[in-house]
């Protein structure tokens, strides 16, 4: 599998050759949906690697039966759907894209049996045997997961969770090691999932932001942006612009919310306990004022379709110019102060590092990715309003340690604080009362993709409307979240490292876990 | 180390006293003071209450809260709270989500390990009511379908000080019979 510049096509030439039928959809992100056979399956997603794209994600839809899968390619996105016919094993993409392989045994996981793919691991994903459908009313006991045995002299296992000592969300891992040295990794996820895509038929679809904010508690901002962003698209909504900066403001709140919570943890897991009582203490102090100014600390239902349930008077407008300006000396002191503690970085630096080369084959992505030198940011989109109008600046590491994913957060905090003045300085004019139609619910609805730079990386949520005669209803939902390829690389970034160590690598990360499992 | 000293003594203390929030002023006494919350913790456990958490499907937004709660202003150990890392050690078990199916097994165990008297707390509005999720092919709903409950903390999530002063207050109205010999 090897790739030279003669071998790629672009994104037009694997349309053609794979899913001729597709076109394009609206959306802020140049978007093109269709159809791909059977036979076509694995050469595209061959094709879109020789050709330097990546999968996003890859699921199943009950309704229709049919397997999904979106690729990027550059700055352009492929939305492919499989129709499946039961018996025939679906080919396996994980030669490819590595981080396939769990997706692809979720999709089977929910299509019940419905779906089955021709790849080596079978091993259930997310379903542990407990679930109701299974024919047992009656909650079961978890069944054994077949961890991947490693044996030699010394080696032996330890296994920890999904109850965590610490207020951790619930996971297993487990960890093969001589000594103190860990040989292998694996990680066993699924324990919180929560039946979400169910939920989303029953609702409407004007409430779904609702269920969307509560996926992932740290993220809320950020799924609930990239729902309505679906849902608006798949109706044909416009957004007022002031709206637009609005759920800008509020996701660079949540990121940096995210980045002083992190960065305290860190600190507090090398032992410098000071750093997370000075971080939580500004943490704190911004929610505090996200409460008093938009009336939730962690900014869940801000985001409604259509546009923002809240809005800036000049003296709020005030009060968060003033609280920028207070944390940024704050920030740079403690910069400093992490810096020049010679303990602390001994145990950042060359910890759990993933060098760019690792990272760019295994599919690692946002935060992570840019502390693994890759550079990608959906910001930096020249489509997606209003961050083409901000020139996000790329934060970029190559070192790809744990200190390289604590100075990530160190520069996007500083750099999302620049953002937020900026938006608060050139926040666009309320439309006046009336001037924009109200918003109807179109009698064609149609499908929409969102795609949104949460503090973590790139959340998807690709969204299927249907007709009733009560008006349209979710038929399909899917909510990705960029956890799915970066807990595979997690345990490759253990792998030589101690394992008193883990929950210090893991924190840089500070992978999802409710948000993979929904 | 002295940019260190000077952080520290340019922020100086900042912790807060427990106080009611404000909408729950109704239901809450105000005598909240650490000292009146650590005499009847000392009264009623002789030592600081120790409390495990238990994730049984949540978002991660009660866990954050709960997080909060050790930060200087809540300063969760100066009123006789402490997390600990073991069941084994705890004394009451604050539970957050619908009750994923996938975590029942845990979760009962966990609950199991915890030694007698023990307080089960319902955190958050999917612990109290199943919240959005309520009962489904992969969730149970409300923990107290499972399993006896001692006190509901509701909110979506509830925010710290609230968390706080509702287990402060449930500590002190806690009937004699439940207290340990």
């Amino acid at each position: 599998m090897t790739s030279s510049p003669t071998d790629r096509k672009s994104l037009h030439h694997l349309i053609q050759d794979y899913c001729p039928d597709a076109g394009r959809l609206p959306g802020p992100f140049p978007l093109w949906r269709g159809a791909c056979s059977p036979a076509h399956w694995a050469p595209l997603a061959e094709g879109v690697w020789q050709a330097q794209g990546r999968l996003v994600a890859l699921w199943w839809s009950s309704e229709g039966a049919v397997l999904q899968a979106t690729y990027v390619l550059g700055r352009e996105v492929l939305w492919a759907s499989l129709a499946h016919s039961a018996g025939h094993p679906v080919a396996d993409i994980s030669p490819w894209f590595p981080g396939a392989n769990r997706l692809q045994r979720a999709a089977a996981d929910l299509a019940s049996g419905a779906l089955a793919f021709a790849a080596a691991d079978q091993r259930p994903w997310l379903d542990h045997g407990c679930w109701a459908q299974q024919g047992h009313q009656e909650p079961a006991p978890n069944l054994p997961y077949a961890f991947v045995p490693v044996t030699g002299e010394g080696v032996h296992e330890i296994a920890v969770g999904p109850v965590h000592a610490g207020i951790i969300e619930p996971g297993h891992f487990r960890f093969s090691v001589v000594g103190e040295k860990v040989l292998r990794l694996e990680a066993h996820l699924g324990y919180t999932h929560k039946g979400a895509v169910a939920h989303w038929r029953q609702l409407p679809p004007l409430q779904g932001h609702r269920l969307a904010a509560r996926l992932c508690g740290d993220s809320t901002v950020a799924y609930s942006w990239a729902y309505c962003m679906a849902l608006e698209a798949a109706l044909g909504w416009l957004v007022p612009e002031r709206s637009l900066w609005l759920r800008a403001l509020l996701l660079e709140r949540e990121r940096v919310a995210n980045h002083l919570g992190d960065l305290g943890a860190l600190g507090n897991d090398a032992g410098f306990a000071v750093g997370l009582a000075h971080f939580s203490r500004l943490r704190e102090d911004w929610l505090r004022l996200s409460n008093t100014v938009f009336g939730h600390r962690l900014l869940m239902d801000r985001i409604t379709p259509g546009g923002v349930c809240c809005d800036l008077q000049a003296p709020q407008c005030a009060l968060l110019q003033a609280q920028c300006a207070a944390l940024e000396p704050e920030v740079l002191a403690l910069r400093d102060i992490y810096e020049g503690h010679a303990g602390l970085q001994d145990r950042f630096g060359a910890t759990g590092q993933v060098l760019p080369a690792l990272a760019r084959q295994l599919g690692l992505t946002g935060l992570a990715g840019r502390a693994s030198g890759i550079a990608r940011d959906l910001r930096r989109h020249p489509q997606w309003a209003p961050y083409n109008a901000l020139d996000v600046q790329l934060v970029l590491r190559e070192e790809g340690d744990v200190a390289a994913r604590v100075a990530v957060r160190f520069d996007e905090t500083l750099e999302s604080l620049r953002l937020i003045r900026l938006v608060l300085e050139h926040l666009p004019p309320a439309e006046p009362a009336g001037a924009a139609a109200a918003p109807a619910l179109s009698a064609a609805p149609g499908s929409g993709l969102g795609r949104v730079e949460g503090w973590r990386g790139e959340i998807q949520v690709a969204l299927q409307l249907q007709a009733t005669p009560q008006g349209p209803t979710v038929s399909d939902i899917h909510l990705h979240d960029p956890s799915w390829h970066n807990w595979p690389v997690l345990e490759h970034a253990i792998l030589g490292n101690i394992v008193p160590d883990f929950p210090l690598i893991n924190k840089s990360f500070n992978l999802c876990y409710s948000g993979h499992d929904q | 180390m002295w940019k260190l000293l000077n952080q520290i003594t340019r922020t100086g203390l900042c912790s807060e006293k427990p106080s009611a929030a404000p909408w729950a002023c109704n239901t809450l006494p105000q005598e909240h003071s650490p000292e009146a919350a650590q005499h009847a913790l000392l009264k009623i456990v002789g030592r600081a209450l120790t409390i495990r958490a238990i994730d049984a499907g949540s978002c991660n937004g009660c866990e954050l809260e709960m997080h909060a709660l050790s930060n200087p202003y809540y300063n969760l150990e100066g009123a006789g709270l402490r997390f600990v890392a073991s069941p084994r050690h705890a004394d009451l078990l604050l539970v957050t989500g619908p009750v994923a199916r996938n975590m029942l097994q845990p979760l009962l165990r966990t609950i199991e390990a915890t030694p007698r008297p023990r307080f089960v707390v319902a955190l958050g509005e999917c612990a109290c009511t199943g919240g959005w999720f309520g009962d489904s092919y992969a969730t149970l709903g409300a923990l107290s379908r499972v399993l006896p409950v001692d006190l509901h903390i509701p909110g979506c999530p509830p925010e710290p000080g609230f968390i706080l002063a509702c287990l402060l207050n449930f500590l002190q109205r806690l009937p004699a019979e439940r207290l340990p010999a």
